[in-house]
């Protein structure tokens, strides 16, 4: 036996933490992407993350009324043990990521050592590298409880902060970083405001509206904005997030049921109002995107709403087509988190939603229900083109992005 | 096949576990008691490193007789990995998702000669 014996070689990584470089992270997705030729194809995220508040101090420096800047310098330099100045949100309730089980989705702390970018294009690249993309969509994450703050104004101020900072600081690192321009949704003068002021901002691909408030998206007030949007050529993206506080939720006593339902929920009731209030019909040039969504409650709101459609269609007197025909040809979804427990299941949702042309790649990174590009590449019931569409050249076709990539 | 020398088992302490690259296989070795266990380090699920994510003991629901809850407690006879990219967890033995046990990690075989654990890779 001793001839045929051989030495076992420790691995350099015995286990992953939140001190993990990112490449050693996602090392199998790199290793996955190279057997699979991913080199060779345009893949798109369009929904990756970085920790804004990390940057807290840097951000709210770009906040423009004098008084709240000078409040939020004073309190980020005195205050301890509170929250980033401004910020709402659920504070110590964020248990993504299951009592220390994903280390990834709590923090990055690894080593960076570049100095000529900020911090956030370092780790943004690796996780480009891990993942194979060639273009990633760059989302804040405690702002996307920005739409439930007590303030409007607060919501304006720190988008606008936000905004600046981040196509000025942040993004003419890397030309494959790209963002959706977060929209002060609540006030919509000011948000027809950013979308003047960033539409031909470098690396602004689109507008996004964090779907967590309590304001109707078929309210006249937002006409003005909708239209300067379909103007501008770029889409408008509705992220999903939670509101645990929402009565209903409350009921929730775990994530898991709060988090499938919360992430589900917001958006289900803005695409509701959506199109039953035309808004295809009255923008038909407008493109929406639903973020951050999953995908199977697409296929049970289009059910539904054609169904109800059919006996009360006086309400609804704007729509000339059925409910499930807007939403299957004038809405793009993304595809992260694909449940795929049922495949034929999701085989009919692709069908259903034109998955072929209307539906868009997203990882998610670096949260804790993130997916790789193979689980679209895998998927056995698709040809290759409809994967390369869905990875990328859908999202190259909406965004007008190079299909050779970034520059 | 091909077996690879992974150590002594007087190196592995109680309930720990090491990450070797076995050729172009990378496995998690457990030790649980006086018993070895060798997977391979692709989560069923993604494909991520699950050998390289933390131990947990499992966790039950803390009903009564009369089906009140009084919530959860650690199992610590039975250790799961968790896969550090989604969470799913496995039972270090037999190697399943407690919650799903079509769902399980890719078992290699162990042998312990001498005091020397081998791990054989390609059977």
């Amino acid at each position: 036996m001793d001839a045929l014996i051989k030495p076992a070689i420790e691995h350099p990584v015995q286990e992953l933490d939140t001190r993990t470089d990112t490449r050693d992270y996602l090392a199998h997705a790199r290793s996955d992407a190279e057997k699979k030729g991913f080199a060779d194809w345009l893949i798109v995220d369009i929904d990756a993350h970085h920790v804004e508040s990390v940057s807290w101090a840097e951000i709210t420096s770009y906040i423009e009324d004098p008084v709240v800047r000078h409040q939020a310098e004073m309190y980020q330099s005195e205050r301890v043990g509170a929250p980033p100045y401004g910020l709402n949100g659920d504070l110590g309730l964020r248990y993504q990521d299951v009592g220390g089980r994903i280390p990834h989705q709590s923090s990055q702390r690894e080593v960076v050592e570049e100095k000529d970018v900020h911090r956030d294009v370092v780790l943004t690249r690796r996780a480009m590298h891990g993942l194979a993309v060639d273009y990633m969509v760059i989302f804040p994450t405690p702002m996307l409880f920005l739409g439930m703050h007590p303030q409007t104004d607060m919501e304006v101020f720190l988008s606008r902060a936000y905004n600046r900072w981040l196509t000025e600081r942040v993004l003419p690192g890397d030309p494959g970083m790209v963002t959706l321009v977060v929209l002060p949704f609540n006030t919509p003068d000011e948000a027809l405001k950013m979308v003047e002021e960033f539409a031909d901002v470098p690396n602004v691909i689109g507008f996004c509206v964090t779907s967590t408030r309590y304001k109707p998206v078929h309210s006249n007030e937002y006409m003005k904005l909708y239209r300067a949007i379909e103007e501008s050529g770029k889409p408008i993206a509705f992220h999903a997030g939670y509101h645990w506080q929402d009565p209903s939720l409350a009921t929730c006593n775990t994530f898991l049921g709060m988090h499938s339902l919360g992430f589900a929920w917001c958006n289900i009731v803005h695409m509701t109002n959506w199109i039953l209030n035309g808004i295809p019909e009255r923008f038909p040039k407008l493109k929406s995107m639903w973020v951050e969504s999953g995908l199977s409650w697409v296929p049970f709101l289009m059910q539904r709403l054609d169904d109800q459609y059919l006996m009360r269609q006086s309400e609804a007197p704007l729509l000339r087509r059925m409910p499930s025909e807007y939403m299957s040809d004038n809405c793009f979804y993304s595809c992260q988190p694909m449940e795929q427990s049922n495949m034929k299941a999701l085989e009919c949702t692709f069908e259903m939603i034109n998955a072929k042309d209307q539906l868009l790649f997203s990882s998610d990174w670096p949260h804790f229900d993130f997916d790789t590009p193979s689980v679209i590449y895998d998927l056995p019931f698709l040809d290759e083109q409809s994967k390369r569409n869905i990875l990328g050249l859908n999202a190259a076709k909406l965004f007008n992005l190079n299909t050779n990539g970034p520059k | 096949m091909q077996s690879y020398r992974i150590g002594t088992v007087s190196e592995f302490e109680e309930g720990t576990k090491k990450v070797f690259n076995l050729g172009e296989t990378e496995v998690g070795v457990f030790r649980l008691g006086e018993k070895f266990y060798a997977w391979n380090n692709i989560c069923p699920h993604q494909g991520g490193p699950v050998c390289q994510g933390r131990l947990y003991p499992r966790v039950h629901e803390n009903l009564d007789e009369n089906k009140n809850s009084h919530g959860r407690l650690y199992d610590k006879t039975n250790i799961n990995i968790v896969c550090p990219w989604h969470g799913l967890e496995f039972d270090v033995r037999t190697g399943k998702h407690p919650g799903n046990e079509e769902i399980a990690l890719d078992p290699l075989p162990v042998q312990i000669e001498g005091g020397e654990i081998y791990v054989i890779v390609g059977e």
